[in-house]
């Protein structure tokens, strides 16, 4: 989550840097910016550094997102439920044959570790949400530094597969559509598809100050939140916050 | 009188002498701060578990056999590109090519380290990286193979550019009595001109591998940096993650003081212990060659 969602506040100095969740938190600990990006929750540890540093993070649910699982548009695979993926990433499956599609070996893409997309999948999609589950990517896993590294990567290798945000999959690679178990309904991920919970892979996305927001800060969260910004939010492809949950 | 005039003098041998030390002083506090933030890993982490051969350490596996085995095979294939490909342009460019010649190919080489790597790195991306997986068959094209072609890419031109300076410097003379005595171009090149070169030659394999192991981004971006002990000969062709971009990739997430920050500063540590003796072993070998060179001669 880098500065994908760098909109301009009226009167709002914005610089946005890149780097994954951990390098927005760690930043935020260090007192080194007021707002910090995250695509993951923060850590219990790292609220107790901050603390130590005199920094309170405040939390702020500020759109959601789906994760794509993506596969190169040449690989006649369509369709994986979560326990497949969990196996591929875990290194169980480790040819496309065996989930029905050509005899060619998988490589896994996945993004580094400081990357809040990276944990997420971790214990989404290997764990299967399980806290018991201690599964972990197999060793061969490719570690990419960004986003742009596995679309290049899925884009000219057919053995590939990869996982990203849904805002940054380019419209030339293949989503996989996703079944949350066995025999379950088979769902590509859309804003539809995350607002009404049938996508099996989505998360909020947040964004950390140090305590209460206050002037610029304040003005820049609350235009965020506007219906302006949420537009922005949806034509980048996320799922905007404000959207109200289906009724339960 | 004469003291007031000398006053410059003093100043500036004494400038010139500060900044001869300052770059041992240097050397010696990057490798106390190293020491300090890299030692404590040896009390937060079993060294049962540091020559693990998993590296996960957001789950706290600190493994590090995978990263040196990783950063040893890209270096060791840049250099087996590097060190023939390099000195063969140098002994073409110094011995055989006419003037003209090496008046466009040294500034052309030179401009060659010029580029930034991480331009190179994008090449590797876009186009070597899938050109090889085809060309060879590979599941993938981000190897450690990837890595070692651009890094040899890389060290050529300063193995070039220190070598031909170094066979540039010996004596015309030398080559003339090779040649009095029958020698072919060839024989002269090799017995007499490149061994007079010897130290020089060896100081630029030496910052060549130098400039490979040490170089981050773009291995970062072509080796796939997935951890797995490189020690079978095909791990050339499968991905591999090197110390130095485990430390680039990592550095910028971890909390400071943590057990995961003390053992990236651990992996700082280990190559700068790598580099050291590299430069070591090439100074033992450059001062037993002259020493050899001066019992000859006396």
């Amino acid at each position: 989550m880098g500065g994908k969602i760098s909109g301009q506040a009226p009167g709002c100095p914005y610089i946005g840097t890149g780097g994954g969740s951990g390098t927005g938190i760690a930043s935020l600990i260090n007192g080194t910016v007021d707002i910090a990006n995250a695509s993951r929750q923060i850590k219990g540890e790292e609220v107790d550094e901050a603390k130590s540093n005199g920094i309170e993070p405040v939390e702020h649910i500020i759109s959601r997102d789906a994760i794509a699982v993506i596969v190169n548009p040449e690989n006649p695979v369509n369709e994986l439920t979560l326990q497949q993926i969990s196996d591929i990433y875990s290194g169980k499956i480790t040819n496309w044959s065996e989930v029905g599609g050509e005899d060619r070996p998988i490589v896994r893409l996945s993004r580094e570790t400081n990357s809040g997309t990276h944990v997420y999948f971790l214990e989404t999609v290997l764990r299967l949400s399980s806290k018991e589950d201690k599964t972990l990517f197999s060793m061969d896993t490719l570690l990419l530094p960004s986003s742009e590294g596995i679309i290049a990567e899925v884009r000219q290798n057919p053995n590939a597969i990869g996982y990203d945000g849904l805002g940054y999959v380019p419209d030339d690679l293949k989503m996989i559509a996703i079944a949350k178990e066995a025999g379950g309904a088979y769902v590509l991920p859309s804003i539809e598809t995350v607002n009404d919970k049938t996508y099996a892979i989505a998360r909020d996305l947040y964004m950390y100050t140090n305590g209460e927001p206050t002037g610029v800060v304040k003005e820049y969260l609350e235009w965020i939140l506007s219906p302006e910004a949420q537009q922005i939010v949806e034509d980048l492809g996320f799922v905007p916050a404000l959207t109200p949950s289906p009724s339960p | 009188m004469e003291k007031s005039l000398n006053w410059p003098e003093f100043v500036i041998t004494r400038l010139i002498q500060t900044s001869g030390y300052s770059a041992i002083l240097f050397v010696a506090l990057i490798f106390f701060f190293l020491l300090r933030e890299g030692l404590p890993t040896l009390g937060e982490v079993e060294s049962k578990s540091l020559f693990n051969i998993r590296w996960y350490p957001i789950e706290s596996y600190f493994g590090i056999l995978p990263l040196l085995t990783g950063s040893l095979i890209v270096t060791i294939g840049a250099g087996l590109i590097a060190v023939p490909f390099g000195i063969g342009t140098a002994i073409y460019i110094s011995e055989i090519a006419p003037r003209w010649m090496r008046e466009i190919l040294k500034p052309l080489v030179e401009l060659l380290g010029g580029l930034p790597s991480v331009v190179l790195g994008f090449l590797g991306i876009l186009v070597l990286s899938p050109f090889l997986r085809v060309f060879l068959d590979l599941p993938t094209g981000l190897t450690a193979f990837t890595g070692s072609l651009l890094l040899g890419g890389i060290a050529v031109p300063t193995v070039v550019s220190v070598a031909e300076d170094a066979l540039d410097a010996v004596p015309r003379a030398y080559r003339e009595g090779a040649w009095a005595l029958g020698a072919t171009r060839w024989q002269t090149i090799w017995r007499v001109t490149l061994p007079a070169a010897r130290s020089g030659v060896l100081t630029a394999i030496m910052l060549g591998l130098g400039r490979a192991i040490g170089e981050t981004m773009t291995v970062m971006m072509v080796t796939g940096n997935a951890p797995v002990l490189a020690v079978k000969l095909g791990s050339l062709f499968s991905p591999v993650r090197t110390m130095t971009a485990t430390i680039a990739a990592e550095m910028g997430e971890v909390a400071s003081g943590s057990t995961h920050y003390h053992v990236l500063f651990f992996i700082g540590m280990v190559l700068f212990l790598i580099s050291l003796g590299v430069n070591i072993a090439a100074s033992s070998v450059v001062f037993r060659a002259r020493k050899r060179a001066e019992r000859i001669l006396s």
